[in-house]
């Protein structure tokens, strides 16, 4: 069971405003992406970001562009989880792919402000926020296994047999 | 029951009768794209541990975000692309100036109907508007692709959406595409498939149907579906790479649901800062002052976005401060503008003309946004530091919005300076 501290966003927070076009086609390590995370939408979150913290938002999560560094930025900054109301798609898959979590929360999530601390049971389903459980639903099987892997490249080193 | 196209050809390409919304395929795509970020989908293809590429035709990479290189870093990115490409045997590789990705795998004859198609890029929907299966993955994924031409796909819900009466000019589908995001929101067609239908589809000519397909991932949409049609099959004669069958939906195909709208009534739209879907018809954001105008991209930077921004600006000048940039799409779109006099009409009307490519659509380069500056842009995204500076206001519309507006430096209504003029 992970707690973490909430950053909280609104909705259709785009992939522009998490990963900045201007870096997208420079060659950086995760952690050097990290240090642009959701630069245009809050400049102070790569400053303080704790390992184990957890970002809470509206609808359609990671909006726009298909740029993977969106998610790969998130997960280097330390991010345990990202509960959102609903996700893009391209981001929910490269979320995924880089073994970041990401929980569909419809249930309770506009209770939840900046700076709440909630703790999240990925294996049952449950949100806890101050007392109260809400769940969400489990991901498909076949999803589930590349998460539990740490992302779609040890995976697929598995599932070749090269790992 | 019949199948919706996402049902239908997702069926086939798994080798299946049928298949319910929801359920999970794996498939191989029959053609994957990628641009400049195949330079880092190289790297992450190195650490599956796998050497070739397993099925190196299937894959089409072409240079457009970053070209030319105006840094090292992507002078260098496009180097590594170039010895990967020749080592791993891709011979579907188009330097930069060939033109966009989403111009070129059409002209090419990759944008086939009843294909599946497959890019790292969110804009990969546009061969919808060629009957293709197409939508956006990551770079994990496509470097997946290389070692194995495999990948899941699930099964989307199908929103319909039938457009009556025809289109009068100078609205255009990009009018059209703006109205229906504002309409039904950034998230409207979240996870769904659209089928794009009714007469004015119908009449559109096939570049104004890219539009809309191209733009269908700024409702959420996974894909944008346009049954081909015999304007489908005459663009393609002489372009497609082999032989295609075309895909349709059944007649009694289920529906998520259905929604309605009527081009003839429809009026110039404006997409506000920061978002797609804070659409205006443009009598609403008239007179706002703007700096740079920008024509072109994978959405408006083709030939008869041209020629509509160039029958506004013939014999006439830009405004004084304000810049206008003009992409074409691809090197074919700009062979055909100079011999039809277009790049001539722009350059002595004071304008910028750039080679083919993403130009500053991305905020990469050629012509970012200063601090508190504002643009009028043809693109598929406003949001928020998207072209440069945070601080910069970003407004989508029309080419011939776009064009009136550079004239006067204040946002116009195309309608008050369209004469039909010379076509």
């Amino acid at each position: 069971m992970n707690e973490g501290r909430v950053w909280r966003y609104g909705d259709d927070v785009n992939t522009d405003v998490i990963f900045p076009g201007k870096y997208t086609y420079q060659p950086l390590t995760p952690e050097e992406m990290a240090e642009h995370a959701l630069e245009d939408l809050d400049p102070d979150f790569a400053g303080s970001v704790k390992e184990g913290d957890v970002i809470v938002a509206g609808a359609n999560f990671g909006c726009g562009s298909s740029r993977e560094q969106a998610a790969t930025c998130l997960k280097a900054a330390g991010v345990a989880a990202v509960i959102a109301k609903s996700f893009s798609r391209i981001f929910f898959r490269n979320a995924i792919n880089n073994g970041l979590p990401v929980i569909e929360l419809r249930e309770g999530i506009d209770t939840i402000e900046k700076g709440d601390t909630v703790k999240v049971n990925f294996a049952k389903g449950i949100v806890i926020h101050k007392g109260n459980e809400y769940h969400f639903p489990a991901l498909p099987e076949e999803v589930l296994a590349i998460l539990n892997d740490g992302g779609l490249i040890p995976h697929v080193r598995k599932e070749l047999g090269k790992a | 029951m019949g199948m919706t196209f996402a049902q239908k050809i997702l069926a086939q390409k798994a080798g299946l009768d049928s298949v319910e919304v929801g359920q999970i395929v794996t498939v191989t795509p029959d053609f994957c794209m990628s641009h400049d970020n195949t330079a880092a989908i190289s790297k992450i293809f190195a650490k599956i541990g796998v050497e070739k590429v397993k099925d190196p035709d299937r894959f089409v990479i072409v240079l457009d975000h970053t070209v030319p290189a105006s840094t090292e870093k992507y002078a260098l990115g496009h180097k590594e692309i170039r010895q990967f490409v020749s080592e791993q045997g891709i011979s579907h590789f188009y330097d930069g100036g060939v033109g966009i990705c989403h111009q070129v795998l059409p002209e090419k004859g990759y944008a086939l109907p009843g294909t599946l198609i497959l890019g790292s890029d969110s804009h990969t929907t546009t061969y919808g508007a060629f009957g293709a299966f197409s939508a956006g993955i990551g770079r994990s994924e496509m470097a997946v692709l290389y070692a194995t031409s495999k990948i899941w796909l699930k099964t989307p819900e199908t929103i319909k959406i039938v457009v009556h009466g025809k289109l009068e000019e100078p609205v255009t589908s990009k009018d059209l595409i703006l109205k229906i995001i504002g309409d039904i929101g950034a998230d409207g067609a979240l996870y769904r498939s659209i089928e794009f239908s009714g007469e004015a589809i119908a009449e559109m000519s096939q570049a104004s149907r890219m539009v809309l397909s191209n733009m269908a991932i700024e409702c959420g949409a996974k894909n944008g579906y346009i049954a081909p049609d015999d304007k489908t099959f005459r663009f393609l004669e002489g372009r497609a790479v082999r032989e295609y069958h075309p895909v349709y939906p059944d007649p009694d195909a289920q529906y998520e649901q259905t929604l309605e709208f009527d081009a003839s009534k429809l009026g110039p739209q404006v997409a506000k800062p920061h978002t797609v879907d804070n659409v205006s018809p443009v009598e609403e954001v008239a007179g706002t002052k703007i700096d740079q105008v920008l024509l072109g991209t994978c959405t408006n930077g083709r030939l008869e976005d041209l020629r509509l921004a160039a029958r506004i600006v013939a014999g006439k000048k830009v405004a004084a401060g304000v810049r206008m940039l003009v992409l074409p799409a691809s090197q074919e779109v700009l062979l055909d503008a100079l011999s039809e006099g277009l790049i001539d009409t722009f350059v002595r009307a004071g304008a910028l003309v750039l080679n083919p490519g993403c130009g500053p659509c991305l905020g990469a380069h050629q012509g970012v946004l200063a601090p508190g500056e504002v643009c009028l842009s043809t693109a598929n995204r406003n949001f928020k530091g998207r072209m440069g500076s945070r601080e910069a206001e970003i407004y989508l519309a029309s080419p011939a919005t776009v064009a009136a507006s550079a004239l006067t430096g204040v946002i116009t209504d195309p309608r008050t300076v369209f004469d039909g003029g010379a076509k």
